[in-house]
């Protein structure tokens, strides 16, 4: 009984040592195997007594599972030894930069132009576009400017052939739209519009959206209150102030500037007013049945004031540096 | 509109600051564009005189003046000016003035000499950015009054930025009337008398065309002295309102210009012969303007002639030669009215913009043709002396003012506001427009001075803006509800952008008028769309492809040290087909440089056709797309394709030129799509079809072909084929090199067999693959084992 303590005392002090898996199986064979010390020690059993037999093999036995549970152990801890390494020799360094593409990014007027229909699409306006070299007919005469008007001076107007004109506002979708929709009507323009001007503050091509609602029932007041709203919503400030200012535009009457605070100021955002009967008369809608008004917003004024940027010729010069700044 | 507040207030008084007044006629639309001090603030500066020069006994360049400045002993004052001198009247700042920049004026000793002030330029003042010595002030400045007094330089100028519609206020009568409708203030009209005549002479006056012109008056003043100085006090209006004097004659006709808004002309009676004619121009005919351009006229410009020779283009402008000079001793006034019609857009064909056009164009005052007249001759007579003869008058039909039906039910549906009866009245008597009231409707009969105002919504305009349109509030429309339309057959541009964006492009916008050159290098365009009267060379023709601003901007981005630029853009392009402008809206993109950006994690590569393919490819799915070799102007030869959506040709894809590559400094070459903005729009709703319950069963083809031999034959004859079960064939491989004959190359087929309803079994199989084999091999392929 002694030695079975021995054996089982040794065998584990030898699995302790052991950091090799296949090692640890060869130890285990010296007391488990077919010549293994404990095995030698059951083939024993035998030639003991039959009142000895029971207890010699119930304290072998017990000795046996000592073993194997000790060596199980050291399976194990071997196993979760081996893992532990495999695992650190696989570490990454996370910091890495990601592998493949990058991204690109939308320009700001894009970007001012999605922010604007979007919140002109959750009052009920529909986006519609007309073309950028229009006859001179849409551009001026349905909107109320005659040949020769004074008002076609204010316009600088780039020239294709003496009908054809790159249009110098996006009013001119008004009338074709009219012309092929019946009131109640709500839409909003967006697009290229072009001017023969060009300084820090004009460029010869820039954007416009145009909205126009054309109802029974909405009036001066009505505008004032969507104008303002959008402002509100675009810069999202409600407490900014817009302010409507007495002007002229062929096209509407009464006619208004929109100018909104700005650092201490005032700044003009666009012009608007109520449509002009001679406008409704162009397109056969009956100017005493239905009312209308019309706004044109700066597209260019609206993204500076915005993203802070100075000079407009940025917009169109294609610089990255300037572009990314936005994505 | 610039004028002297000073001057507007001897018309018009109200009790508001400067400021207080340019916001109170900005928010009634006569939008103040600058309101400007005449003079810098400076105090303590008189008129003084110079009444003695001795030379500074230490220093070369100074003087020891003797100055009056108008009380009982002279002030010494050490001066260096060069052009001091006795008897001179400059201004002088005391002991204690303050000069532009806090410059503060003391008593000090100048190398021993104590000097009491200083004597100044006008640029010490701040009146000019440069001088030449001290300002000398005309003989009769009164010595000892302040210099500001005596120039009126406590004085503002206001510039209004007239809109077309308000030419009434293109003179000041019609400024000061504005001003005494929005300030309730009164207002003090001119007092003009009729002008004692002292001949009945005329000069015979004859209008051929009255409907052009249907008021004319005019009249002889004999004896005048043009060559009198203009009165400072006119002067100095003048010149506050931006002109410069010419003589007294033709700054009188100004002066009446701005002070009632005629414009009127005055000619040299010496330099005229016959009959004065109102008409149109012969075609052909020439004149020499005022500024000596030289214009060859036509019917549509009406013209002022005499027996000899045209003598001004009508409401423009005078000509050269008929005009008053200071030798001139005998005026012929003109007071006319012009038809709008017939003036306006004139001066801009020839590029000229006169004040007298601005006024005619726009309409002048008829009713007060002969009263700028009488005005005129009232102050030729006082200024320059003469006698004024007989007004010679020609009279046609002037316009008509008509009563405009005002209702205020429809004052209340267009502003959003409830004005009542009394209000409505009210603001109509402030604007001094006659009217009739009964009940809820009004009569109103605009002014003459009005052009503007012929319809309801004109006077509702009126009305609005004298209330205010601060006080008209801000209302949420109340509107019936209903839903937009949104089409799943379309896809929004919105979301097409977004695919570029994910796939690392950036969006430009460029302009859509390129150079000429551009047109013709890149699209192979000759007759482009061109622009009338471009802004620059580099902006002469609509561009009719979108490459052009790509590629301009790729350069800009090179020369600024990019070395990978990948850029797209949405836009209209125009070409001239049949006579009609055609816009069509497109996308493009290119791609320049390393494939993905530099990095340690993949090997660098430049980007290739197949990559901006498979850009182009993912726009359009999953509408399959077709690619057929053709060529394009800007793109290599072989390099380049067609893309082909279905049947239609939806746009190009290619890599640049190589001279095109080597003229534009690009080390790599870039590659390019554009496509169709319609055929990417196009959607389809998707409809489900059954799943294959079956495994597909997958089977490998590699064929040797000849190098010129394309894939998409190998795979279109596949297709045509219908073999059964055939599911899919896709290209997965292409090799070349051991194994491969030179000069052809080995491609690889991955073809997919399917059926719904069972599991395929090779029998089933086989005959399809040989059928597929069988196809290639008649296309020359050797099936490769």
């Amino acid at each position: 009984m002694e030695q079975l303590q021995q054996i089982l005392d040794q065998a584990l002090q030898q699995f302790a040592v052991i950091s090799d898996e296949a090692e640890l199986e060869q130890v285990k064979a010296r007391y488990l195997g077919k010549e293994g010390s404990l095995t030698v020690l059951l083939k024993g059993l035998g030639k003991l007594s039959a009142e000895e037999r029971p207890a010699a093999g119930a304290r072998i036995n017990q000795i046996k599972q000592g073993i194997e549970a000790a060596l199980q152990q050291r399976r194990d801890a071997l196993q979760q030894n081996k893992l532990m390494l495999q695992l650190e020799a696989e570490s990454l360094d996370v910091s890495l930069p990601g592998r493949g593409m990058g991204t690109g990014g939308l320009h700001p007027v894009t970007r001012t132009l999605a922010r604007i229909e979007q919140l002109f699409h959750s009052l009920g306006f529909a986006t519609t576009s007309g073309p950028e070299i229009e006859h001179d007919f849409y551009n001026f005469t349905a909107l109320n400017i005659p040949e020769n008007h004074p008002a076609r001076a204010m316009h600088d107007t780039f020239y294709i052939d003496p009908q054809h004109v790159l249009r110098t506002h996006t009013s001119p979708v008004q009338v074709h739209y009219m012309e092929t929709h019946q009131p109640p009507l709500k839409i909003i323009s967006p697009g290229r519009v072009y001017r023969v001007d060009s300084d820090a503050t004009h460029s010869p091509m820039f954007h416009q959206v145009e909205g126009l609602w054309v109802d029974e029932n909405v009036s001066f007041a009505n505008l004032k209150g969507v104008v303002q709203d959008f402002l509100q919503r675009f810069f999202e400030q409600d407490d900014l102030q817009v302010r409507f200012r007495p002007s002229f535009f062929p096209f509407t009457e009464p006619s208004a500037e929109m100018d909104m605070s700005w650092k201490g100021g005032w700044l003009e955002i666009g012009g608007c007013g109520m449509v002009h009967p001679n406008v409704l008369k162009h397109v056969n809608i009956d100017s005493e049945k239905y009312l209308g008004f019309a706004f044109g917003l700066g597209v260019e004024r609206l993204a500076m004031l915005r993203y802070g940027v100075n000079d407009l010729r940025q917009f169109y010069e294609s610089d990255l540096r300037f572009l990314k700044q936005f994505n | 509109m610039k004028f002297s507040e000073n001057w507007l207030r001897t018309w018009v008084n109200p009790d508001l600051s400067s400021e207080a007044l340019g916001h109170a006629l900005t928010m009634a639309g006569l939008e103040v564009e600058a309101l400007e001090a005449v003079a810098p603030a400076f105090n303590n500066v008189v008129v003084a005189e110079v009444l003695e020069v001795v030379k500074h006994p230490n220093a070369d360049r100074l003087n020891v003046c003797q100055v009056n400045v108008g009380e009982a002993s002279p002030l010494t004052i050490v001066c260096g000016a060069a052009n001091v001198a006795v008897g001179v009247k400059v201004p002088c700042a005391r002991i204690g003035a303050v000069l532009p920049g806090d410059f503060v004026i003391k008593q000090a000793k100048v190398r021993s000499i104590e000097s009491f002030g200083m004597l100044c330029s006008d640029k010490e003042l701040g009146l000019s950015t440069e001088s030449d010595g001290l300002w000398l002030l005309p003989a009769d400045a009164p010595v000892g009054k302040t210099l500001r007094e005596y120039l009126e330089l406590d004085d503002k100028i206001f510039t209004l930025k007239l809109t077309p519609n308000r030419s009434d206020c293109s003179g000041m009568v019609g400024v000061a009337r504005e001003v005494a409708a929005l300030t309730g203030s009164l207002l003090k009209p001119l007092d003009i008398q009729n002008q004692p005549v002292t001949s009945t002479e005329q000069l015979p006056v004859n209008v051929s065309d009255v409907a052009a012109c249907p008021l004319y008056c005019g009249r002889l003043v004999r004896g005048v002295n043009a060559a009198v100085a203009t009165p400072t006090w006119m002067l100095r209006r003048l010149e506050r309102s931006g002109l410069r004097g010419i003589n007294a004659v033709v700054d009188i006709t100004n002066y009446v210009m701005l002070e009632m808004g005629q414009p009127l002309h005055a000619f040299d009676v010496a330099k005229l012969s016959g009959t004065i004619t109102v008409r149109r121009a012969h075609k052909g005919e020439s004149l020499t303007l005022l500024n000596e351009q030289q214009v060859v006229l036509d019917e549509e410009i009406l013209v002022i002639s005499d027996d000899a020779r045209v003598l001004a283009m009508a409401g423009i402008m005078g000509g050269h030669g008929s005009g008053v000079e200071t030798a001139t001793q005998d005026v012929f006034l003109e007071s006319a009215f012009f038809q709008p019609d017939a003036i306006a857009g004139r001066a801009r064909r020839f590029g000229l913009a006169t004040d007298s056009s601005f006024r005619f164009e726009r309409g002048v005052d008829f009713a007060a043709i002969r009263q700028a007249l009488e005005r005129a001759t009232q102050l030729l007579l006082e200024i320059c002396g003469g006698k004024a003869c007989a007004i010679s008058e020609v009279r046609g039909q002037v316009p008509a003012r008509v009563a405009i039906a005002l209702r205020r039910t429809r004052v209340a549906r267009v502003l959003g506001i409830a004005l009542d009866n009394n209000q409505i009245a009210s603001l109509l008597k402030r604007l001094q427009f006659d009217f009739a009231a009964s009940g809820d409707d009004f009569r109103v009969t605009p002014p003459s001075y009005r052009f503007d105002l012929s319809i309801e919504a004109d006077l509702i305009e009126e009305l609005a803006r004298l209330y205010g349109y601060d006080n008209i509030p801000a209302l949420a429309p109340q509107a019936a509800m209903t839903m937009l339309p949104y089409s799943e057959l379309q896809r929004p541009l919105a979301r097409i952008q977004q695919i570029l964006v994910a796939r690392d492009y950036q969006e430009i916008v460029s302009y859509a008028f390129v150079e000429q050159q551009v047109e013709r290098e890149l699209c192979g365009n000759e007759t482009p769309v061109a622009l009338q009267n471009p802004i620059a060379s580099n902006m002469a023709v609509m561009r009719s492809s979108l490459i052009g601003g790509l590629v301009g901007a790729l350069r800009f981005n090179l020369n600024r040290k990019q070395s990978r630029v990948r850029l797209f853009e949405a836009g209209a392009c125009f070409a001239k087909v049949d006579g009609e402008y055609v816009q069509s809206q497109r996308l493009s993109g290119l791609a320049y440089g390393e494939m993905q950006p530099e990095q340690w994690g993949a090997a660098s590569r430049l980007v290739d056709f197949y990559d901006v393919k498979a850009d182009v490819e993912a726009l359009f799915a999953p509408q399959p797309l077709r690619f057929a070799a053709a060529a394009h102007p800007a793109l290599h030869p072989g390099r380049s394709a067609q893309i082909f959506c279905g049947e239609q040709a939806v746009g190009w894809i290619g890599e640049l030129h190589p001279q095109k590559q080597q003229q534009y400094d690009m080390a790599q070459a870039c590659v390019w799509f554009e496509v169709e903005l319609g055929a990417l729009t196009q959607a389809q709703v998707p409809r489900l079809s059954e799943i294959a319950k079956f495994l597909p069963v997958r089977r490998d083809l590699a064929v040797v072909v000849d190098e010129g031999m394309t894939v998409q034959t190998l795979l279109d004859a596949m297709q045509q084929i219908s073999a059964s079960y055939v599911a899919e064939v896709v290209l997965f491989d292409v090799y070349r090199g051991k194994g491969v004959e030179p000069g052809k190359k080995s491609l690889a087929f991955r073809v997919l067999l399917q059926d719904t309803h069972k599991t395929l079994t090779d029998s089933e199989i086989e005959p399809s693959i040989t059928q597929l084999v069988a196809v290639m091999q008649k296309h020359g392929a050797q099936l490769r084992m």
